[in-house]
């Protein structure tokens, strides 16, 4: 039995953390800078950062590693320090937790490559294996617990990301971004996903969701999800709310009590793993932490149940129809 | 597919079954067919800007208002506007000799430190589907590469695309800059990007936010339509 699972059993429901880049963005991370370069320009930030999801009760800690593939490394010149960076950012995460005297799961964040595979884009499905393989086996290095493989809209990037975790010999955990009228923004949904998933040997340690567009939108895809996990623990990790600038800053709209309420119709939900993703400070975490304790739990709430506590869907389900009235004969 | 299906003969459709055929081999991102389609109507002596507008900008329409309403999605989408760019690779020499109207000129980038060029693109496509000019300036455009290709090309628009929240505030120095040389009112700004939304759009000064590439261009239609 792993770590999280050996968690999942112990506690029923595990607390991840929050955000990453948002949350460096007022610690001094300019537009447009790598926050892996962080894993070497400013570990202390880093450390800062992991700790303070660590003093909020987090159980999964996510590593600053999501940008960590070459193809996207390449753009500040880091895509020769591949290995070294994702080890670097496990291994921040690794030794806060050895010192923290708590079990928490060390995921290794692993992003999509920003790129469209074959036949829409130019990346080959075994280049994006590649790609992963490489960022995992610096994770790996790094003392990784799973690659936590997230963020993700394109189900063949997924089959890559999880083939580059089976052959590199690391646990997996896999969240999609369901932010294109209820779907991916490649169009896959929710219960798609989640078949997906089961049909995988091996299967992932948990599934889900992370970021989006809210976390009413967020919540609505999971019930698809959670219906058909066959089993296997759902994870959210939705963004507190949606940005909205002030000043030089963005700044999200949900607070930590909204993200709290979240949190416990998350739960009601039968969601296993329940945290935040952009905008989600340490409070917010903390919110969470506090909202799941002193929660009984309670019915499934329905998609209208969660809208009314959480407000409206940013982007939801199309009610349309084609205009496509012309429709001939599809040629071969 | 039956067979009987795979049986149509493009250049046997008469020309209104031959635009309604190129509508939906359009909306199937079928490429070939709609480079023999335009050529069909070439030879029938059709002039290239009614091809452009009566035939593909009108298909390109459908696809659009599908992405925008949940129907279609990027990858479909994306071979639709493929099948286009096929279509518009014949047309455009025909179009700049026979001296066809344009709606107007975009410059359009993804902005410094970020990668993501997907919705980029889509728009990029859509925009020259539906009668732009478009110039793209790819990834990682800084401040000086909008500023330079805004002095060069001229262009009625600006489309700025982010996908990461660490790179979204960027559209703000570039609006910034863009008012401080005194040049922000001579163009339309249009932002787009998965983490932005309307309000982000307006507190960072831009005209629009455009939610994807179908909004882009009937933004782009409306903001040209009320500055001429």
């Amino acid at each position: 039995m792993n770590k999280l699972q050996k968690l999942l059993k112990e506690k029923g429901i595990l607390l991840a953390d929050g955000a990453t880049g948002t949350n460096l963005i007022p610690m001094g991370l300019d537009s447009g800078q790598a926050p892996e370069a962080w894993n070497f320009d400013h570990v202390d930030r880093i450390q800062k950062l992991h700790q303070s999801f660590i003093d909020a009760g987090s159980d999964i800690l996510v590593t600053n590693s999501f940008g960590g593939t070459a193809r996207r490394l390449h753009l500040h010149d880091l895509h020769d320090r591949v290995v070294e960076i994702n080890k670097a950012a496990a291994e921040i995460a690794g030794d806060l937790v050895a010192k923290s005297g708590r079990e928490i799961v060390i995921a290794g964040s692993v992003g999509p490559t920003g790129d469209l595979l074959v036949p829409l884009g130019e990346l080959t499905y075994e280049g994006a294996v590649e790609a992963f393989e490489e960022q995992m086996t610096g994770l790996k290095q790094g003392g990784a617990d799973l690659a936590w493989i997230e963020t993700m809209s394109s189900p063949e990037e997924i089959d890559a990301a999880i083939e580059a975790a089976n052959n590199v010999g690391l646990d997996y955990v896999v969240t999609a971004s369901f932010d294109t009228a209820g779907n991916t923004m490649m169009g896959l949904t929710p219960t798609a996903f989640a078949q997906q998933m089961a049909g995988k040997n091996p299967r992932p340690q948990a599934f889900g969701s992370n970021c989006g567009v809210g976390a009413s939108d967020l919540l609505v895809a999971a019930i698809d999800m959670v219906a058909n996990a066959d089993g296997i623990p759902v994870v959210a990790k939705a963004n507190a709310g949606i940005p909205k600038i002030a000043g030089d800053q963005v700044v999200y709209s949900g607070s930590p009590e909204l993200m709290g309420d979240y949190a416990k119709l998350a739960m009601n939900l039968g969601v296993s793993i329940i945290g935040g993703c952009c905008g989600n400070s340490p409070a917010h975490v903390k919110a969470m932490a506090d909202a799941l304790r002193t929660h009984n739990g309670g019915d499934a709430p329905t998609a209208d149940e969660i809208i009314e506590v959480l407000g409206p869907l940013v982007s939801p389900k199309s009610t349309k129809t084609s205009d496509r009235s012309s429709r001939r004969r599809r040629r071969g | 597919m039956a067979d009987e299906e795979d049986d149509i003969i493009l250049s046997e459709l008469d020309d209104e079954e031959l635009s309604e055929q190129m509508q939906d081999d359009l909306y199937d991102g079928l490429k070939e067919e709609i480079e023999e389609g335009v050529n069909i109507f070439l030879e029938r002596g059709w002039a290239p800007y009614d091809i452009l507008t009566k035939v593909l900008v009108k298909g390109m329409k459908t696809v659009g208002d599908d992405f925008r309403d949940g129907i279609l999605f990027v990858p479909e989408v994306l071979l639709a506007a493929n099948a286009m760019k096929a279509g518009m690779h014949i047309l455009r020499p025909l179009l700049t000799e026979t001296g066809a109207p344009k709606m107007g000129k975009m410059v359009v980038g993804t902005v410094k430190g970020d990668i993501h060029d997907i919705g980029k693109n889509l728009v990029g496509m859509m925009m020259e589907g539906a009668g732009f000019e478009v110039i793209d300036l790819g990834i990682n455009t800084d401040v000086d590469q909008f500023l330079t290709a805004i002095e060069e090309h001229k262009p009625d628009i600006l489309g700025m695309s982010a996908l990461l929240t660490t790179t979204m505030t960027y559209m703000k120095v570039v609006i910034e800059t863009l008012k401080e040389k005194g040049i922000r009112d001579e163009l339309i700004v249009l932002v787009g990007g998965a983490p932005l939304n309307e309000e982000f759009g307006e507190a960072i000064g831009a005209d629009a936010y455009c939610k994807d590439a179908a909004v882009a261009v009937e933004t782009a239609k409306r903001l040209i339509t009320q500055q001429a």
